[in-house]
């Protein structure tokens, strides 16, 4: 019998744990390792530089541009997202009226949820083409030929979005026009994640809190809130990650992919300049292993702060 | 709030009587109430729009001619419905084998992803032997890991291998289902895992009992069991693998005369190029159009499965 265990455990491990070695875990450690090299990536030449590409990271601006855009995005788009899909979910679940039931949901809260989620099914690619064709800088896109006709933007002078480099609020303009997709797709899938655990308190917890006359902000902030710490520790985790993973609509929508005159560039694209248009393979590695060494003592943090005692309901 | 206004009912006393009869507004806070509740429908029908209209407004310029695009850029109705601008993205923007390179794929990854990534956390849940944990962490840790770390050497490896095995090489279907199932695993595994552990032991003991071997109880008792997590997953799955593109950007370049064998989301930034040189605007938004529809028609037709599929794929 004890055969016959190892036997099965290890055939249905062979192949899973193999292909997980050869493509995933195998090139992470790679890269590891040439990130202590100068390799170009074109050539065979390769000589072991220790620790100098790390020591480069330090002086290098394009690198503390990146650094700073990350840490814009990993504050906003979690900020921003969870705000909003909090707030809707909050319309969608109270915002209709209060009767013997208690406070309602909204009529037609389904529709609303089905529709908010449709940018959470379209890949990153649709919506980033899409996008391109919303912000373009001329009459023909969907925003600036609004405010045209409306009169609200000069049609010499258009808004020109990811192609504006100029600060605003201290951070480049292109920076936040690109927040602004990954709030609209990202809204929606949280709204319902927030919604669904709402639903899941139980009824009594509300009805005391009515009769003992909590009108609905109260029972928001007081009740509905602090039981969802743990959804929106979760939601926050989930968001940061995607911060960290604004590349595609960098790489997609922006000038020279992190441009225009390197605004919008994150750690990603650097990487990917460093790597595919510089011919620093080595350099390139080292930012790699610095990103994911970034985004594991994050990750940490994020749960160390958000872990508390979970409320049994 | 005018909830307030008669004493606290004590216990087994029966509600007031004011609530049952009497007009709404005297229940509900009145007026105030109202106003909140259209509030909250104007605020969620604005957002509303703001998701659906740019979705319309894509549709619908797909369905005009290149100088209405120009010169009515905003109007969602087309004078005439152009379908053959469709038809032009479909062939010429090669949109249709991009759409079929990605099915083709997909059909082989999405199920060996379920297969191998279940067998592996079924493993991993329920039987205990030396280096199990260690297995587990290293699945759990491609979690955090970003992709841009592993792309050159990842490139690199595929590169090498294709010199020897021409068919898990750079451009191959082959090679890319493999890279796609290996960079699923580590979510399947994880989201799998929990899955089993929560599954009774007794039946499998039954199972045992009664003479099944360890892989027919797996296949016959255990995967069955496990439908509501694999549905889950397996929504995940079509829709993160049917949206890759940095992966299928990095590996399925088509080496000199070779053909392209390229998956729809590469076709479309590649159309997103193609099309604003040439100004063909309506071929792009049909383009678009195309790789657009069919999951959301799919995600509308399912959509309590996928919201709860997904959401199921945050939460635990």
């Amino acid at each position: 019998m004890r055969h016959g265990v190892g036997r099965f455990v290890t055939g249905f491990l062979a192949l899973p744990v193999g292909l997980y070695l050869f493509y995933v875990v195998w090139p992470f450690l790679q890269a590891a390792g040439y990130s202590l090299t100068d390799w170009g990536g074109y050539s065979d030449r390769q000589q072991f530089v220790g620790l100098d590409n790390y020591l480069r990271l330090f002086s290098d601006e394009l690198i503390r541009k990146a650094f700073w855009h990350n840490v814009f995005f990993l504050v906003t788009v979690p900020l921003f997202t969870i705000a909003l899909a909090l707030f809707l979910a909050f319309l969608l679940n109270v915002g209709g009226r209060e009767d013997k039931a208690g406070i309602r949901g909204v009529f037609g809260s389904g529709l609303y949820k089905v529709i908010f989620f449709f940018p959470q099914v379209l890949s990153l690619v649709v919506i980033a083409v899409m996008w391109q064709q919303i912000y373009r800088a001329d009459g023909q896109g969907l925003i600036n030929g609004v405010l045209m006709k409306i009169g609200l933007v000069d049609e010499n002078d258009p808004i020109t979005f990811v192609y504006d480099p100029e600060p605003f609020l201290g951070v480049p303009a292109v920076l936040w026009w690109l927040l602004v997709i990954a709030v609209w797709s990202g809204a929606g899938f949280y709204m319902v994640l927030f919604s669904a655990a709402m639903q899941s308190i139980p009824k009594d917890i509300y009805e005391a809190a009515i009769l003992d006359g909590a009108g609905r902000f109260h029972t928001f902030f007081r009740i509905t809130l602090p039981l969802l710490r743990d959804t929106v520790s979760v939601a926050w985790v989930y968001l940061g990650f995607i911060a960290l993973d604004m590349f595609a609509l960098v790489y997609i929508m922006t000038p020279s992919q992190g441009g225009p005159n390197h605004a919008s560039e994150i750690f990603a694209s650097v990487i990917n300049f460093n790597a595919f248009q510089r011919g620093q393979f080595g350099y390139a590695c080292a930012i790699a292993v610095a990103l994911a060494i970034f985004t594991i003592l994050l990750a940490a943090l994020q749960l160390r702060i958000t872990r508390r005692e979970r409320i049994e309901y | 709030m005018s909830t307030v206004t008669h004493p606290p009912a004590g216990p087994g006393q029966a509600p007031p009587s004011d609530r049952t009869p009497g007009p709404p507004a005297a229940v509900g806070g009145g007026a105030g109430a109202k106003v909140f509740n259209g509030f909250s429908h104007l605020f969620l029908a604005v957002w509303a729009i703001m998701v659906v209209y740019p979705l319309l407004w894509v549709i619908m310029s797909a369905l005009k001619t290149d100088s209405e695009v120009i010169r009515k850029p905003l109007s969602l109705f087309p004078e005439t419905l152009q379908w053959d601008n469709f038809a032009r993205a479909w062939t010429e923007g090669q949109i249709g084998s991009f759409f079929l390179n990605t099915v083709l794929v997909l059909t082989g990854s999405v199920f060996l992803t379920m297969l191998l990534g279940s067998m592996a956390a079924y493993v991993l849940a329920r039987y205990e032997f030396p280096g199990n944990r260690l297995i587990y962490y290293m699945f759990l840790s491609g979690l955090t890991l970003p992709v841009y770390l592993a792309a050159v050497p990842l490139f690199k490896g595929v590169y090498n291998m294709g010199v020897t095995l021409p068919f898990l090489g750079p451009n191959s279907y082959f090679m890319l289902i493999l890279v796609y199932v290996a960079w699923s695993l580590a979510f399947t595994v994880f989201f799998m895992h929990s899955f089993f552990r929560t599954l009774p032991n007794a039946i499998a003991e039954a199972a045992m009992v009664d003479g099944a071997s360890h892989s027919r109880l797996f296949f016959s008792v255990m995967l069955p069991m496990a439908k509501p997590g694999l549905i889950s997953i397996g929504i995940f799955n079509v829709l993160g693998q049917w949206n890759q593109w940095y992966l299928p950007t990095l590996l399925m370049q088509s080496v000199a005369d070779e053909p392209k064998k390229q998956v729809i989301s590469q076709g479309l930034i590649e159309l997103s190029v193609n099309q604003g040189y040439r100004s063909d605007w309506s071929g792009l938004f049909a383009g678009v159009t195309m790789a657009m529809l069919p999951v959301l028609i799919v995600y509308i037709v399912f959509q309590r499965q996928v919201q709860s599929g997904l959401t199921a794929g945050v939460s635990k």
